[in-house]
């Protein structure tokens, strides 16, 4: 289902963000990762990878410091090679290609801009490189620098720059060959935090006006939500699970993934029953809870339970015709404007986590050390078995 | 309050130690007086006379021409070992190559100068090359222990250098070849011009090294001076000296402000 987009007429190509050619089968990958593996001596920093990756991708790799998400962008780049594995690009087998011979560009997240060369020589550096006649290639250039908007500081030297310009001078830079696959190490990491808002928008305009196939490596995970098409969450070298940005929210697929994307409440129990609507697990730390059925459970096996803090109610009444109620203390109240985080202490000494949004202007707000009810509905709640 | 005069006390004291004999040198090179401890009006006059030696002449046209060449050719060589040793990985007998590139940093003077003179007699035995000593064995001796403050220099530069620009480098078409004159060479080149600097003035200095391995017709400044001292300082040494003092402390100068400059900005 391609839904009509708002903003702009519809370009030319179809964008990948609605095709979503991921959930077709039969779709045939543009990258495809297959069993790639890296060892430094004896650690291993990326283990038995594999991954497709379709055209007009923006695909976000997402994972803690150390979690081998660079070394992986790093080996399709050609930067490392993958002790197993291979990676091809385009149907094309990059094994043995050096960085220079690949399709391939990479902003850095250093930015990585030659500090000896003008804006302007920077941008044309890969297409000189490539032999492009100069006249050729300064036009292309500041074709670039107008995507970008820095038409006006084609003549600075990479130090006479913000650091916002900067990171588009590199993103410039990496683009004007036109790679089929753009790699990007933390394109936003240097920028404070009102900039790099504003740059994400950016960065999507310039990825959908291009069509190119970005592979972003990030720790952010608000910047993986709103950049992605897709999201890979990777831990000690392994890719947890990939998922449109809504899949990795709302259905994690364990423990590792819910905890890592947004902030959960976990509640270990074990099935009680499952009747085909509901279904019923006992926990020690909030008593018996009702959630949506989980095929291919059983009885009496061990599950998690992991609930958003936004999606529990609070209230001094205990709430009617809510399928999960649950008393307990208020213990903190972190009131930020837009919404109010609470600490709840359970009656079994658990202490969960609950964010109200400031929807209506509440006069009387729910304070600390106040009695209350905890409640959700059986949909709420995501069932994990490992 | 305990430091309020010690420690003024104490810097005065470490530059009058370390000054106080160049400043005189340099006070008495302006006596008008032949006697070099007897105070006899200002005077330009041994510059004069200096202009007119012809042996002192001539030994400061070799050395210059000595601490040219060496510095030059040091700058190559000390650059590719220091390339070597940054980019390289780990690879046999690198650390062997560490150690034997610094190791003429602390060698003594005398041994060094020693060891090339036997070195220099036996390939003149065996390769007939190079045919007794002179300039060409200075310049060989002078570019051995010069291409170690440069090849140390040089590393230090490279170590700092962020590597994501030779990738970058890569990642947009360029073969490593290119990558090193495009970007490596560049981005170092103030290392470079510092570390030629360092060598030209290390060789302008070296006096030891140069007597071991000079031959008739071929003496250093440093050699001249010292041989004349030895025959009573004569005031036109402490004018020559003072010359000296200031093109190494202009080199100097404009070394140091060239690594501190680079190392700010960060490259």
């Amino acid at each position: 289902m391609v839904e009509p987009r708002m903003t702009q007429p519809a370009p030319a190509k179809a964008l990948a963000a609605d095709t979503k050619p991921w959930r077709d089968p039969g779709a045939e990958p543009f990258i495809s990762i297959r069993g790639i593996t890296k060892r430094f001596g004896v650690f291993t920093a990326v283990d038995d990878v594999s991954l497709d990756i379709f055209r007009g991708e923006l695909f976000c790799l997402l994972g803690g410091s150390g979690c081998g998400k660079s070394t992986l962008l790093r080996m399709l780049a050609g930067f490392e090679v993958p002790t197993e594995g291979q990676v091809l690009i385009d149907g094309q087998d990059m094994s043995g290609v050096p960085p220079d011979k690949r399709p391939t560009n990479m902003m850095f997240q250093s930015y990585a801009l030659f500090p000896h060369m003008t804006v302007e020589k920077n941008v044309a550096y890969g297409l000189l490189r490539e032999g492009k006649p100069k006249r050729e290639a300064y036009a292309r250039v500041a074709e670039m620098l107008k995507l970008v908007k820095l038409e006006a500081f084609a003549r600075r030297k990479p130090h006479q720059l913000s650091g916002g310009q900067r990171q588009r001078v590199a993103l410039a830079r990496s683009l004007i060959k036109q790679p089929k696959l753009l790699l990007l190490d933390e394109p936003l990491g240097a920028l404070d935090k009102k900039l790099r808002e504003e740059t994400q928008f950016e960065l999507i305009r310039i990825q959908e006006t291009l069509g190119v196939t970005f592979i972003v490596v990030t720790h952010d995970q608000d910047e993986a939500m709103t950049l992605a098409t897709r999201i890979g969450v990777m831990d000690e070298g392994k890719i947890r699970q990939v998922g449109e940005p809504r899949e990795i929210y709302e259905e994690p697929n364990s423990k590792f993934v819910a905890d890592f994307i947004g902030s959960v409440n976990l509640f270990e129990g074990q099935v009680d029953t499952a009747a085909p609507d509901l279904m019923r697990i006992r926990t020690e730390e909030a008593g018996p809870l009702v959630t949506l059925p989980r095929p291919g459970l059983n009885r009496n096996q061990q599950v998690w339970i992991a609930l958003r803090p936004e999606r529990i109610g609070l209230s001094r009444a205990r709430p009617e015709n809510t399928a999960n109620v649950v008393p307990g203390v208020v213990q903190e109240v972190g009131y930020m404007g837009h919404m109010s985080n609470f600490r709840v202490k359970l009656e079994s000494g658990r202490v969960i986590r609950v964010t109200q949004s400031s929807q209506l202007r509440d006069e009387d707000p729910i304070s600390w050390d106040e009695p209350v009810f905890a409640s959700w509905s059986p949909s709420a709640a995501r069932v994990l078995t490992e | 309050m305990g430091r309020g005069w010690f420690l003024p006390m104490a810097v005065v004291a470490g530059f009058v130690f370390l000054y106080a004999p160049i400043i005189s040198l340099v006070v008495f090179s302006f006596n008008e007086s032949r006697l070099v401890t007897v105070w006899g009006g200002f005077s330009t006059r041994w510059y004069g006379e200096l202009i007119r030696d012809r042996q002192i002449l001539g030994a400061a046209w070799i050395s210059l021409q000595v601490a040219f060449a060496s510095a030059t050719v040091a700058t190559v060589i000390g650059t590719l070992a220091a390339f070597v040793l940054t980019r390289f990985g780990s690879f046999r007998g690198r650390l062997l190559l560490t150690g034997m590139a610094t190791a003429p940093l602390v060698m003594p003077e005398v041994i060094t100068g020693l060891s090339l003179l036997l070195l220099f007699v036996s390939m003149e035995l065996t390769l007939g090359w190079p045919a007794g000593r002179g300039l060409t064995t200075i310049i060989i001796a002078h570019t051995t222990f010069c291409a170690a403050f440069v090849a140390v220099i040089a590393q230090s530069r490279l170590r700092d250098m962020d590597e994501s620009l030779e990738e970058a480098a890569r990642d947009l078409g360029a073969g490593p070849v290119r990558v090193f004159f495009d970007i490596t060479l560049p981005v170092i080149a103030p290392a470079l011009v510092a570390g030629w600097l360092l060598a030209f003035t290390l060789s302008l200095d070296d006096l030891v090294i140069a007597s071991f391995v000079s031959g008739p017709g071929a003496s250093t400044l440093p050699m001249v001076i010292f041989s004349k001292v030895r025959l009573g300082v004569s005031p036109d040494v402490n004018a020559l000296a003072t010359i000296i003092i200031g093109i190494v402390t202009v080199s100097v100068i404009i070394a140091g402000v060239l690594m501190r400059r680079r190392a700010a900005r960060g490259g």
